[in-house]
């Protein structure tokens, strides 16, 4: 029997709403799904919603006259709203994008291409995703600037003294994540924007694991840009949203040409549709946005606080349990006030594929490699690491039979 | 367990715990390195050629069990092999590794075991990663000595 006595949350009764969580395994267990940083499931709501949508009124948005495409186009923007609201942004300055990845490569192109130079930094750190390194790197290739890696302290911290010395006058973009994908991190992301800031410097904070997980209020991180996604949050692929300051993207050239992004075109030239329109050149991810609409409505029915409290004493549990198997190594953060529920390790004498391969064999769902952050795997000293990671929906039967397999493992593989 | 003990077949884990072939080769005749940007596992492979035969091979990096036994289990069947039949070697173990031939004992000795890794597409990198670094390390042995077989 599964059980979820004294959580902050019933994610046992939540994990009713998703049809893989409620399904039985080929071999009549049940799925124990830690791999939510890669991504979430999704509830039967969400999926129903996208159904409907193209059952009742698929139509394309923003063009015809006609009542289905009206409806279309109401839907479409009603998903905009639900996330606009979800982190406290303008809904004119929320862009959809095809991903997190998308957003951030929007802003490394349509402003970093165009504003950086020769003798120009831009700030990162080690501890980031490919996806906010990767983008500033071809953009530095480019324009002649130079990407640094900000360290990160042995104990999976953002090395703050070592940040406040980096950023400096040629620093032109401070871009960090919010919450580690791979130690789990939370990062003081309010008070390196203020520090960049403050020497001029534009920011971008890449939120892609902390609004799934906790309340984020982009106004109060303040912010010039902020990226995430929506397959992580419940919702469907294929969406991301970038939640930028007005006037950045008021200020900035398109970054995709095409339809729906333009105000008129003439054999001479075009000009620019309003923003948030301006950045979302094709027909956009109008299923996808129905669908983030509605998984922002089921998170915000769970309240982002309960599931933020539900996280932490799962992170808890889980690092009490990773404690109980021998020659394990957690990377990242002990203090779960510090942290998300994403937690990587490493098993003497066990590759991470291995344990991947072994814990599937009893339904528990894991991550192992280097979680596209290579920079950080080489400061690790590790090339990859096994990553358990859970949500809303997480029990304690998860976490048990997250420990048993690994104790099981280490005797497979012949280690004791 | 069953599909475990299909997959990790004993013969494997051996491999992995007491790996054959180990270490790099001084006054190799080719090197290779090789990363599997999966996991970011990495391979050594050295190769010292003598009279168109491979007279020494010797593998390095570290990796997970799959892709450690599968360099192991190279290193003991590729040593002795004239260059043309090495490459024939690892063109059969990556048609075995793609389910596109029928696995030849005779040929690929201890790799056989790994013919249960074909039903993992995940792994089957692992397990080329070492075979197809000594196709790459003939071909850059043959391009540096033009007539050397």
């Amino acid at each position: 029997m599964r059980s979820s006595a004294q959580h902050a949350l019933d994610a046992l009764a939540l994990r009713a709403e998703f049809p893989i969580l409620a399904s039985p395994r080929p071999g009549g267990g049940e799925v124990h799904y830690l791999d939510s940083a890669a991504t979430s499931q999704k509830p039967q709501r969400v999926l129903d919603s996208m159904d409907a949508y193209y059952r009742e009124t698929n139509a394309n948005v923003h063009r015809g006259v006609y009542e289905m495409a009206a409806e279309a186009t109401e839907r479409f923007e009603a998903g905009r709203d639900a996330v606009a609201r979800l982190v406290n942004h303008p809904r004119d300055a929320t862009v959809f994008t095809k991903n997190a990845t998308e957003a951030i490569n929007l802003v490394a192109w349509a402003w970093g291409v165009r504003e950086l130079g020769e003798g120009d930094e831009v700030l990162v750190t080690l501890m980031e995703h490919h996806s906010n390194t990767v983008p500033w790197q071809i953009v530095a290739g480019i324009t002649g600037a130079t990407v640094r890696f900000c360290p990160v302290t042995p104990g999976g911290e953002i090395d703050m003294d070592a940040m406040r010395q980096m950023i400096g006058p040629r620093t032109r973009m401070v871009a960090v994540v919010h919450v580690s994908n791979t130690l789990g991190t939370i990062n003081p992301v309010e008070e390196i924007v203020a520090m960049a800031h403050e020497a001029g410097a534009l920011t971008m904070v890449d939120a892609t694991q902390s609004v799934p997980h906790m309340p984020v209020d982009a106004t109060a991180i303040g912010s010039d840009f902020l990226a995430f996604t929506g397959h992580k949050m419940c919702g469907p692929t294929g969406i991301g949203v970038l939640a930028a300051a007005p006037s950045r993207l008021e200020a900035m050239e398109p970054f995709l040409g095409g339809g729906e992004m333009i105000s008129d075109v003439t054999t001479e030239g075009s000009s620019w549709n309003d923003i948030p329109w301006k950045f979302e050149a094709g027909t956009p991810p109008i299923a996808e946005a129905v669908g983030l609409g509605e998984a922002v409505a089921f998170l915000e029915g769970i309240g982002m606080q309960g599931i933020r409290a539900h996280e932490k004493q799962v992170a808890q549990q889980m690092l009490d349990a990773l404690d109980e198997v021998p020659g394990l190594t957690i990377y990242g953060p002990r203090d779960v006030e510090h942290r998300g529920a994403s937690v990587s390790f490493s098993l003497d004498g066990v590759h991470p594929h291995d344990i991947g391969q072994f814990l599937d064999s009893r339904d528990v769902c894991v991550r192992a490699g280097h979680h596209c952050t290579k920079p950080l795997m080489r400061h690790l000293g590790v090339q990859s690491t096994a990553r358990a990671s859970a949500y809303l929906y997480t029990t304690d039967d998860d976490i048990t039979a997250l420990r048993n397999a690994l104790i099981e493992c280490r005797k497979w593989f012949g280690v004791s | 367990m069953g599909v475990l003990d299909d997959l990790y077949q004993q013969l494997i884990l051996d491999h992995y715990r007491n790996r054959r072939g180990r270490g790099r080769i001084e006054g190799a005749s080719a090197s290779v390195h090789e990363n599997n940007p999966v996991c970011g596992d990495e391979c050594y492979l050295d190769i010292l050629v003598v009279d168109g035969r491979i007279a020494e091979i010797k593998s390095d990096g570290d990796g997970c069990s799959i892709s450690q036994a599968a360099a192991s289990m190279l290193t003991v069947v590729a040593k002795g092999k004239d260059l043309g039949d090495a490459l024939d070697l690892v063109e059969h173990f990556r048609l075995m590794m793609h389910g596109e031939a029928e696995p030849d004992e005779d040929l690929l000795g201890d790799a056989i075991a790994l013919e249960g890794v074909a039903r993992y597409p995940v792994r089957v990198k692992c397990a080329l990663l070492s075979w197809l670094a000594l196709r790459d390390c003939i071909a850059d042995y043959r391009k540096s000595v033009p007539t050397g077989g």
